[in-house]
């Protein structure tokens, strides 16, 4: 078994889902090459190499100093070209999405993506809203695939050394149809979710813009950091860069404690590798319930106040 | 200019779900059907592009069973031009590659500038299909546009990011572009647009087989993988157990 790891980070900085991905590559088992595009790419190469891989391929191109969707495809096809590899594995970002389906065409192979688990080549995946798993097979002697965020942990990964060398691409700027300007926030980052070890998130089930403040209060008496599910950031209530989800950021902090969060698969797929799940909701049938340790049925406005004054007394 | 809007019917996020005899898919007989919610911010963003520019043509593309025709028909009644049915027998699961190309024969000859999608179906969540037909169309491509910037000169999309992040891309044409949800405010059918949309065109185009790479083998119910504590009881009682947990199980402090 050969597998080909595509490697996403930003300006040097690895992606945790890529990590992911390396340690879902470590459980399937056989050899592993990790593959760094653009610039920077050495710094991510040197974080590589101390995992138990065979070797990472840094392309450095000055067509693609930074990701391009084009220059993602041209290139992957070349790898893959040179190595021959079984199984094309990445974490199921924004980014994934953009490429993968790129080189799947291109290459004429499936790609199946957001998988949460894999076992004797059966992929399996969640369909209908994450109601029901479907358990995929694949005909073709290649395969693309992406990880669901948390399906395999970053702390699993197994340690080694590897080394990194440069591969060379052969590009033309024809293949390039598309120009990128560079990324940009909307609003500057007021937090740093990820590094957060307690997290109270907010959801649509807060009912009004005034009550966010019980969420900052509590958050306050615990000492964590504040969360919001799409719904709340999308009706403006709290920025952007708060957003936990598909679209906003992953995170596995100690606690995670919602208010009103109801459970879209979109919200999940950001918090659900958290170590301890405390959701407070008034719906007994909430979908978050079905992921979390501690399910608290109620009415957050009514809780949450009493809840505040018992921790500032205790 | 000319664009394409791919739309699929899916089931209904109400929709009763009972897995059906052969464990491959469920049972549709039970199931309710709807336009795949994404698709409708697709519907709308052609729509607006059309009107912007003030010339040119919409037309919703969609695969499957004869059913698929009422999402057709609701697109054509907020104003889309006229419609492609690729038509399947029954509902049978086919793979996104096949699907891609399927449209690929389908759009030969028409030459679209633009081809818009929904970001993913709500069915099974492939979320590739778009860009697998601009690939194979030699397009350009782009995925999960958060805002649009489109005439006759020029393609620029916003695209979203994660964690806040956005970035504006500019594509050459033709492209096919993915568009995020919440991107506009779709609209609703007019009784003009209602009554209108029975005159418009469905052209219907056989299915064409390719080879088929995946496959579902069996659906199942996901097993819950922990245990939950049930905390439903009065507020004083459900507030103390809260610290307790805070406090010695998650410590907090």
């Amino acid at each position: 078994m050969k597998s080909l790891v595509i490697i996403e980070h930003k300006n040097g900085v690895l992606h945790r889902m890529s990590r992911e991905a390396i340690s879902g590559a470590q459980k399937i088992g056989g050899d592993i090459t990790a593959l760094v595009i653009g610039e920077n790419a050495e710094s991510v190469s040197n974080e590589l190499s101390n995992f138990e891989i065979e070797k990472t391929f840094i392309v450095n191109h000055e067509l693609v100093p930074s990701y391009n969707v084009d220059g993602y495809k041209e290139i992957i096809e070349q790898v893959v070209d040179s190595i021959s590899p079984n199984i094309i594995i990445t974490g199921h970002t924004y980014q994934a999405r953009d490429f993968m389906p790129r080189v799947s065409a291109a290459l004429d192979i499936p790609f199946i993506p957001d998988i949460v688990e894999l076992e004797n080549s059966i992929y399996i995946k969640q369909v209908l809203n994450s109601k029901l798993n479907a358990s995929i097979s694949s005909s073709s002697d290649r395969v693309l695939i992406s990880f669901q965020s948390a399906s395999y942990s970053e702390e699993d990964i197994i340690k080694g050394s590897s080394r990194s060398e440069s591969f060379d691409v052969d590009l033309d700027s024809s293949s390039i149809k598309s120009k990128s300007d560079d990324p940009f926030q909307e609003s500057a980052s007021e937090v740093d979710l990820e590094s957060a070890e307690l997290i109270v998130s907010v959801g649509r089930g807060i009912e009004k813009e005034e009550n966010k403040s019980i969420a900052f209060d509590l958050a306050k008496v615990i000492g964590a950091e504040v969360s919001a599910s799409r719904p709340v950031v999308d009706a403006g209530w709290l920025p952007s860069s708060r957003q936990v989800g598909s679209s906003g950021s992953t995170i596995s902090p100690k606690l995670y404690l919602s208010l009103g969060v109801s459970g879209a698969i979109q919200h999940v797929v950001g918090m659900k590798g958290s170590k301890n799940i405390l959701a407070i909701n008034k719906d007994p049938d909430a979908p978050i319930f079905e992921i979390a340790d501690y399910a608290v049925v109620g009415d957050l406005l009514e809780i949450v106040p009493k809840l505040i004054t018992a921790l500032q007394d205790s | 200019m000319k664009i394409a809007v791919l739309v699929k019917q899916v089931v209904g996020s109400e929709s009763s779900l009972d897995i059906s005899p052969d464990n491959k898919w469920i049972d549709e007989s039970n199931a309710t059907f709807v336009m795949n919610p994404p698709d409708s911010y697709a519907i709308e963003e052609a729509m607006n592009i059309k009107e912007k520019i003030g010339e040119g043509e919409v037309v919703i593309v969609s695969m499957g069973a004869d059913s698929v025709q009422k999402v057709i028909r609701e697109a054509l009644s907020k104003g889309a031009d006229r419609g492609i049915h690729i038509q399947t027998e029954g509902a049978a699961y086919i793979d996104p590659l096949n699907t891609a190309k399927n449209i690929v024969s389908a759009l030969d000859e028409e030459n679209f500038d633009l081809i818009l999608s929904g970001l993913q179906s709500d069915d099974t969540g492939m979320g590739q299909t778009g860009v697998l037909v601009g690939e194979l169309l030699n397009m350009s491509t782009a995925t999960l546009a958060i805002e649009t910037d489109i005439d006759s000169e020029k393609i620029r999309v916003k695209r979203e990011l994660e964690s806040g992040w956005f970035q504006w891309v500019t594509l050459e044409s033709p492209a096919s572009i993915s568009i995020q949800s919440g991107i506009n405010q779709p609209r609703y059918p007019s009784l003009k647009g209602i009554m209108g949309a029975k005159k418009k065109e469905i052209k219907v185009v056989p299915l064409s087989l390719h080879e088929t790479k995946q496959q579902v083998e069996k659906i199942s119910i996901p097993q819950k993988s922990k245990e939950t504590e049930i905390i439903n009881t009065d507020i004083d009682s459900s507030v103390k157990r809260i610290v307790e947990i805070l406090k010695s199980e998650v410590k907090v402090f």
